[in-house]
């Protein structure tokens, strides 16, 4: 049974897919219930209950307001760039799905643990302007148009300084492989040390995914919803998931490379017997927590408030922190010098690589 | 193998098709996203190749950020065709020519290139020792033997960013700025005074005058403004001022 | 001293984790807000809510079509059509309202001299289609009967103010 799965095309295939649907089904159940959990946090904060109707504890209540959407009819602006106009949202939900393929959710467990990883990671998180964008130019409405632009520039900025803090993370670990980056974090997490770049990391995270207080590509009191105005019915769905399916990336990401992944917080024993991914959907879920109580406590920015903040702010500071990571690094003679994934691989090279296998298949 | 030998021929046939719409598309914008489709195209090629990490800097760099400012520059701009067409047959030659030498350029480039002219030692890692992944072999090249071209490579770049700031910047005095770190400092000490005034007496006394404070809540800077120096927003006059608390 | 401190708090985010600090403990203060669909809050006489045309005890309309409220209507939400009935007496043979164009501003409960059209205290008629919110008569007449005990006690107890 197992050399059918690992040593036929068919079998691979199968289990890739299979991989995938174990990923994607939790992850989009996981989307409903953070709109739940981001609606009954809000309401708490606010001293209001939140949705409690539909099922226990409106348990349902997601389920009902999709069904809802997608009863409602799809409008495509008579003026609108119908092809672009569609393509859009379904860019954005195909993004934020596809970078799920990277992520470690236990030692060696990722559909495709390439090593590169991080850089894929990035790559993906820095395409999601593109759906922003283009519904932004293809509604042919003002408003979208400027939640577009807006979204660009922004996500421009910002991409500079959460690089930066990664290269950061790199320098410690000295691998672009999720997995070695986690395992070294097995005496300390990267929290600890990289403080301010946990937080920076986590703010740059906010921005990235167009989160209060960085909403401004939606900015509902200037630009009625920003770029996702003119769309309605599932099109518009698809931008919910897409950016709810964002901000668990960024928290997993956040989790994965701060946060220890799916490591316990201590290796003994009562901690060590719950299994990772729990430990890293706990950490994904402590992060999606922050990433909703800053959304009810901070106001809005003002654009070049924002602005300033990327540009004049975090971008001297990540980079001055880059600077001295690196320098203390050489001065302790920290810095790691043959990486880890590659004297696995120099291990492995003796043995047939027959799990070796599965990852290229994926990551093509 | 047969797999990698579809997938070449997909990214390399969708590569060139949508080169070749970037250059025939009739609305800018289409060329740019034709663009982008072509660099994924070409990042696939890379990942074929074995060059992943070239494959994910091709992808963040240009698809995530250059090609993102073209869209916006694109998007923006309000291209009329007709009055782009009016040119065409005075710059045609001109055009042709240049056409010309680099067509000639490239034949002779092709005719002398060899396909995969050793492949044994790109195969062997340019004798890197094994397991070393090419992430890392692309770093020990860059930094070591190429370093100096590679910081030569940076400074072009600062260059280049130097200059379009100074082409762009304007420095204009009357604009007010927001100074975030004088906001904060800001105490309420400093901006405001609580007077006990006597009923119906105002705030507007002459000792009150005497003493520069006509009011209480009254910000005693201009909050970080820049034109604070008799700029054209600033409102100067007492008699203002005194109006204003009369009507309050 | 004072700079140094300032910069120390700047750079530690004082003021946001203060801010962060506060929203969470709010989180777990008892809810300010009324349970809706189980709990309701207190109305008063004169809530503007759906309306009704009222009866008088012997089972007689009250409305004798002098078209006030048509007439003082601002949305122009109401259309009456009258005629005289068989007895002789003036009644109406049609009185719509368009509640989606109404605006409930009760003047026309205000105009009326025989307290027939009056906004009860019923806010929850929501509808899956706008012509279920095109009412006519019966459907008022069914309102009068349905709210007739709630509607006359309001009545009675605004009267005072009048």
């Amino acid at each position: 049974m197992s050399h059918f799965f690992l040593h036929t095309t068919l079998g691979l295939v199968i289990l890739t897919v299979l991989e995938c649907l174990a990923i994607l089904v939790p992850l989009l159940m996981g989307v409903a219930y953070l709109v739940l959990a981001e609606r009954k946090v809000l309401g708490a904060i606010q001293l209001r209950k939140g949705p409690n109707v539909v099922g226990p504890f409106g348990m349902f209540q997601t389920f009902a307001d999709a069904i809802k959407m997608m009863t409602k009819e799809t409008v495509i602006p008579s003026g609108a760039n119908r092809v672009l106009f569609l393509v859009a949202p379904f860019l954005t939900f195909l993004l934020a799905m596809i970078a799920w393929a990277v992520i470690p959710t236990n030692n060696g467990w990722a559909i495709a643990d390439i090593n590169v990883g991080v850089l894929y990671l990035f790559a993906v998180s820095s395409l999601g302007v593109y759906g922003i964008i283009i519904a932004g130019w293809a509604s042919n409405s003002k408003y979208a148009f400027m939640g577009g632009l807006r979204s660009a520039a922004q996500m421009v900025s910002y991409e500079v300084s959460l690089g930066l803090v990664i290269v950061c993370v790199l320098l410690v670990v000295g691998s672009l492989n999720l997995n070695d980056i986690i395992l070294a974090q097995r005496h300390v997490w990267f929290c600890l040390p990289l403080l301010p770049m946990f937080v920076v990391f986590f703010i740059s995270a906010l921005a990235e995914t167009n989160r209060a207080p960085f909403d401004l590509p939606e900015g509902e009191s200037e630009l009625v919803a920003g770029f996702f105005v003119e769309y309605s019915s599932l099109a518009f769905g698809l931008f919910f998931l897409g950016e709810y399916m964002n901000m668990i990336l960024m928290s997993a990401m956040t989790s994965i490379l701060f946060l220890g992944g799916w490591l316990p917080p201590v290796g003994i024993a009562p901690f060590t017997w719950i299994p990772g991914p729990i430990w890293l959907i706990a950490k994904i879920c402590f992060v999606l927590f922050m990433f909703i109580w800053v959304r009810a406590t901070f106001p809005r920015y003002r654009y070049d408030q924002l602005m300033r903040l990327g540009w004049k702010v975090f971008l001297p500071l990540s980079l001055g922190w880059m600077v001295l990571t690196a320098g203390f690094l050489l001065a302790t003679g920290l810095l790691p010098t043959t990486t880890p994934h590659a004297a696995a691989i120099a291990a492995s090279a003796q043995t047939p690589p027959a799990v070796e296998a599965a990852p290229s298949e994926g990551a093509g | 193998m047969i797999l990698t030998q579809i997938a070449f021929y997909l990214f390399a046939t969708v590569l060139v098709l949508s080169a070749a719409m970037v250059v025939s598309a009739r609305n800018p914008v289409h060329a740019v996203l034709f663009l982008i489709l072509g660099f994924f195209n070409a990042a696939g090629l890379f990942l074929i190749a074995g060059a992943e990490f070239l494959a994910m800097i091709l992808v963040i760099v240009y698809v995530g950020a250059v090609a993102v400012l073209f869209l916006f520059v694109v998007m923006m701009l309000d291209v009329n065709f007709t009055q782009l067409r009016e040119g065409v047959q005075r710059y045609a030659p001109v055009g042709a020519a240049i056409g010309v030498v680099l067509l000639a350029e490239l034949v002779f480039t092709v005719a002398r290139w060899q396909v995969v002219p050793h492949p044994a030692p790109i195969a062997a890692g340019n004798g890197l020792p094994p397991g070393i992944t090419n992430t890392e072999a692309l770093g020990r090249l860059i930094y070591t033997d190429y370093v100096f071209l590679f910081q030569a490579c940076g400074l072009v770049l600062m260059v280049a960013m130097i200059g379009a700031i100074v082409l762009t910047l304007r420095e204009r005095p009357s604009a007010k700025r927001q100074d975030v770190s004088k906001q904060h400092a800001r105490m309420p000490a400093d901006t405001m005074e609580m007077m006990s005034l006597s009923l119906g007496a105002g705030t507007t006394g002459n000792h009150a005058l005497a003493a520069g404070r006509d009011g209480f809540l009254r910000p005693h800077d201009g909050y970080g403004a820049v034109a604070d120096e008799g700029g054209p927003g600033v409102r100067a006059p007492e008699d203002h001022e005194a109006d204003h608390h009369h009507g309050a | 001293m004072a700079g140094l401190d300032r910069i120390a708090r700047t750079f530690l985010l004082t003021e946001l984790l203060g801010g962060l600090a506060t929203t969470l403990r709010y989180m777990f203060k008892p809810k300010a807000t009324l349970n809706y669909p189980y709990e309701k809050g207190a109305l008063s006489p004169r809530f503007r809510g759906e309306h009704a045309l009222r009866r008088y005890p012997n089972g007689e309309e009250r409305c004798i079509a002098c078209k006030l409220c048509e007439a003082v209507c601002p949305a122009e939400a109401i259309t009456i059509e009258a005629e005289p009935r068989e007895d002789g007496s003036r009644r109406t043979t049609r009185y719509d309202i368009d509640m989606t164009k109404c605006i409930y501003c009760g003047l026309c409960e205000e105009a009326c001299p025989v307290d027939a059209i009056v906004e009860g205290p019923n806010y929850e008629f929501a509808t899956e289609t706008r012509e279920e919110l095109m009412y006519n008569k019966d459907k008022l007449l069914a309102n009068g009967d349905r709210w007739e005990a709630v509607l006359a006690r309001r009545i009675e107890l605004d009267a005072p103010y009048r």
